[in-house]
């Protein structure tokens, strides 16, 4: 069965196609900027033309992220965010209560999100929760994927991959500059969904050029990967997500748009205008 | 894997029992699996060992002594002898690991170093190594940190270190870490990260700990010129990472009559709600790279831990003391802030050796043990206590 993700980049493959769909995957902190933001800007994101959410789990000790991302953590936390929390507020969010009847044992508002959802996350927080009822509990709310950056290759191949299978979860790994050819190949045919590529080597947000990593996003082009390829780190506006897109299947951005958030008092307003300056 | 059952080295994952690995965003997996199909290789090597060994012994000053400190053993009943690590250049243990390091980052053609540090031993031990090679050196410091261990961050700018706050979580030895992790993610191709302790991805522990071998071999030479024995009865270091116990420790793990003996900072009480004893408080649980013992919340985030030692002020502790507590094979104790004090003072007046407040703690567990006569007992006495004078003089009894 084709997974909500793969049926975001349609047909395979429309590599670099400026013609072409470009995927817009948008980061958020759960929790951010208020504990109960997380739908609000979950909905404001599918309503303004993002087809992939990347939703952040808030951790203590966030060591691939930048200074602004860790702040949305730092904020999420200390508004008493949690996973059992996240996946509380998160039990409807693929109901749309507002086409059709209520279901019964469910009051108040559904999501209706219905675009792919995927959960982002470092391992601790998700060891405590308990790995395997952390995948039963997302695949059971309906989450599509996984992104755990402190996840190795080898502990996903001996333990933990086979958990997030059994789930039908699609697990993202990233891949660098920094990141060799072979090792490149093994990381896309142990992803499902699509692959991350890290634009630059940085941690989220980074101001280093993105046009450097031009020869590296055509070598990732020309390796023929199994998944499309999605560019992030340092995507911010229409002129860095246009200039990926051009060699890859669409990008991600994450702390342009809590940024924006941060600044905002409405969170669909702000959310439309930052999406449409990017995407029109 | 090794065939041999052994408590000294990780597995080739760096697997000490179930704690260890290297869990590291993408972003770093180059360095690491770098130094991770290196580093044995290349500290082995006949021409690094020579300028290691040459520069510990003309440089850092070892064999440090193993000093029987009579009064103390009187005063204890018990024959304890300490091993001199204060002694070291720069005052403490940690300069056998940033002279190690310094060698394999140079071997490696990094021009650039980064460390974190706590009490600023490290630091201090770091901008000495790169300053003796000429290498651009930034430390990175919690702010809360920076504050209390003010001597430090001096020597490190007196020896052209960079010293940058880590604003971020407590402000203390965690978030330094974090923050020196970030930088060598933003940095990939020119620059070394020095780990000053027995934690951090697979095979920063396992090197560490080589690194810091140096003290029980010498300890087991020493012992058998001065008793007959190259075996006590006890080891007793201070655990916060675990470096200088991982290097008391070193050559005793296999010896099954030697007790070793690990103690933590219990800050204002276990149960205070401040404090930094990581296997009394901690869960299983990953940070900074490994799988080990760690002091979080039940949702997994990790707590601020405390001490009033900034060198013990760290929430978890490296996976090979997380199986040696697990496994049974080390006993771990602690000391509150107050015992340490009260430690530090006995022996400054019994032995005119006034200790760094981390080892301190050691020094305390010397009230929980009952010995027999004939042990003979070695405590690794890590650092010297000039950086703490601020604090020993706030608490001084009168």
């Amino acid at each position: 069965m084709k997974s909500r993700i793969s049926g975001v980049f349609g047909s395979l493959p429309f590599r670099g196609d400026l013609e072409g769909h470009r995927v817009l995957n948008v980061y958020c902190t759960a929790g951010y900027p208020k504990l109960d933001s997380t739908l609000e800007v979950m909905k404001a994101l599918q309503e303004n033309g993002a087809d992939i959410i990347e939703l952040g789990m808030p951790y203590s000790d966030p060591l691939a992220d930048g200074p602004v991302i860790q702040h949305s953590g730092s904020v999420a936390l200390a508004n008493g965010m949690t996973i059992a929390k996240l996946f509380e507020q998160l039990k409807d969010f693929r109901n749309n209560s507002h086409s059709g009847p209520a279901r019964a044992g469910t009051d108040g508002d559904g999501g209706g999100i219905s675009i792919p959802v995927i959960l982002m996350g470092y391992m601790n927080p998700v060891l405590q929760y308990g790995f395997e009822k952390f995948c039963a509990d997302a695949a059971a709310i309906g989450i599509d994927g996984l992104i755990l950056p402190d996840l190795p290759e080898y502990e996903f191949e001996t333990e933990y991959g086979a958990v997030i299978k059994k789930y039908n979860l699609d697990f993202i790994f990233l891949v660098t500059p920094e990141t060799s050819e072979e090792r490149i190949k093994k990381l896309d045919s142990l992803s499902t969904g699509f692959l991350y590529a890290v634009s630059s080597s940085s941690t989220t947000g980074g101001e280093k050029s993105t046009s450097a990593s031009q020869e590296y996003l055509l070598q990732l082009k020309n390796l023929k990967l199994q998944n499309p390829v999605l560019v992030g780190f340092g995507i911010k506006d229409k002129a860095s997500f246009d200039a990926v897109c051009q060699l890859a299947d669409g990008a991600i951005i994450g702390s342009a748009y809590i940024k924006v958030l941060e600044n905002s008092t409405n969170v669909n307003a702000a959310t439309k205008n930052f999406l449409s300056s990017i995407l029109h | 894997m090794t065939t041999k059952e052994t408590y000294q080295q990780p597995n080739e994952q760096g697997y000490y029992g179930p704690f260890g690995g290297a869990y590291i965003p993408e972003m770093l997996h180059r360095n690491v699996e770098e130094l991770r199909t290196k580093y044995l290789e290349i500290i082995y090597e006949e021409s690094f060992q020579q300028e290691y060994q040459q520069l510990l012994r003309d440089y850092v000053g070892r064999p440090t002594p193993l000093y029987l400190a009579e009064r103390m053993s009187k005063k204890y009943g018990v024959t304890i002898f300490l091993k001199r690590e204060d002694l070291c250049h720069t005052g403490a243990h940690k300069i056998n690991n940033t002279v190690g390091q310094i060698l394999l980052a140079e071997r490696l053609g990094k021009k650039r170093i980064i460390a974190e540090t706590g009490a600023g031993q490290h630091g201090v031990a770091t901008a000495t190594v790169c300053a003796l090679k000429g290498v651009e050196c930034i430390v990175y410091m919690g702010e809360k940190d920076i504050e209390r261990q003010a001597p430090n961050v001096a020597r490190m700018k007196m020896l052209g270190a960079t010293v940058i706050p880590a604003t971020s979580g407590s402000k203390t030895l965690k978030d330094a870490t974090n923050e020196a992790i970030r930088d060598w993610i933003n940095h990939p191709d020119d620059t070394h990260y020095i780990i000053g302790s027995v934690v951090g991805p697979h095979p920063y522990p396992d090197m560490v700990a080589r690194f810091q071998s140096v003290i029980s071999e010498e300890i087991r030479k020493q012992l058998l010129d001065k008793t007959g024995s190259e075996l006590p009865t006890h080891v007793i270091a201070c655990v916060g990472g675990g470096s200088n116990a991982a290097g008391a420790f070193y050559h005793f793990l296999d010896e099954p009559t030697v007790q070793l003996i690990a103690v933590e900072a219990a800050g204002e009480g276990i149960n205070s709600g401040k404090s930094a004893a990581t296997t009394q408080l901690g869960t299983p649980g990953i940070l900074h790279g490994s799988k080990s013992l760690l002091m979080q919340t039940e949702d997994g985030q990790v707590v601020e831990p405390h001490s009033i030692s900034a060198g013990l002020d760290y929430p978890g502790i490296g996976p090979l003391h997380a199986h040696l507590f697990e496994s049974g094979r080390a006993i771990f104790m602690s000391a509150t802030d107050k015992k340490a004090l009260n430690a530090a003072f006995e022996l400054s007046k019994t032995e005119g050796i006034i200790p760094a407040l981390e080892t301190a703690h050691a020094l305390h567990a010397l009230k929980m043990i009952n010995f027999n006569k004939k042990d003979i007992v070695v405590i690794c006495l890590s650092g010297r206590g000039d950086k703490d004078l601020d604090t020993y003089m706030k608490n001084m009894p009168l």
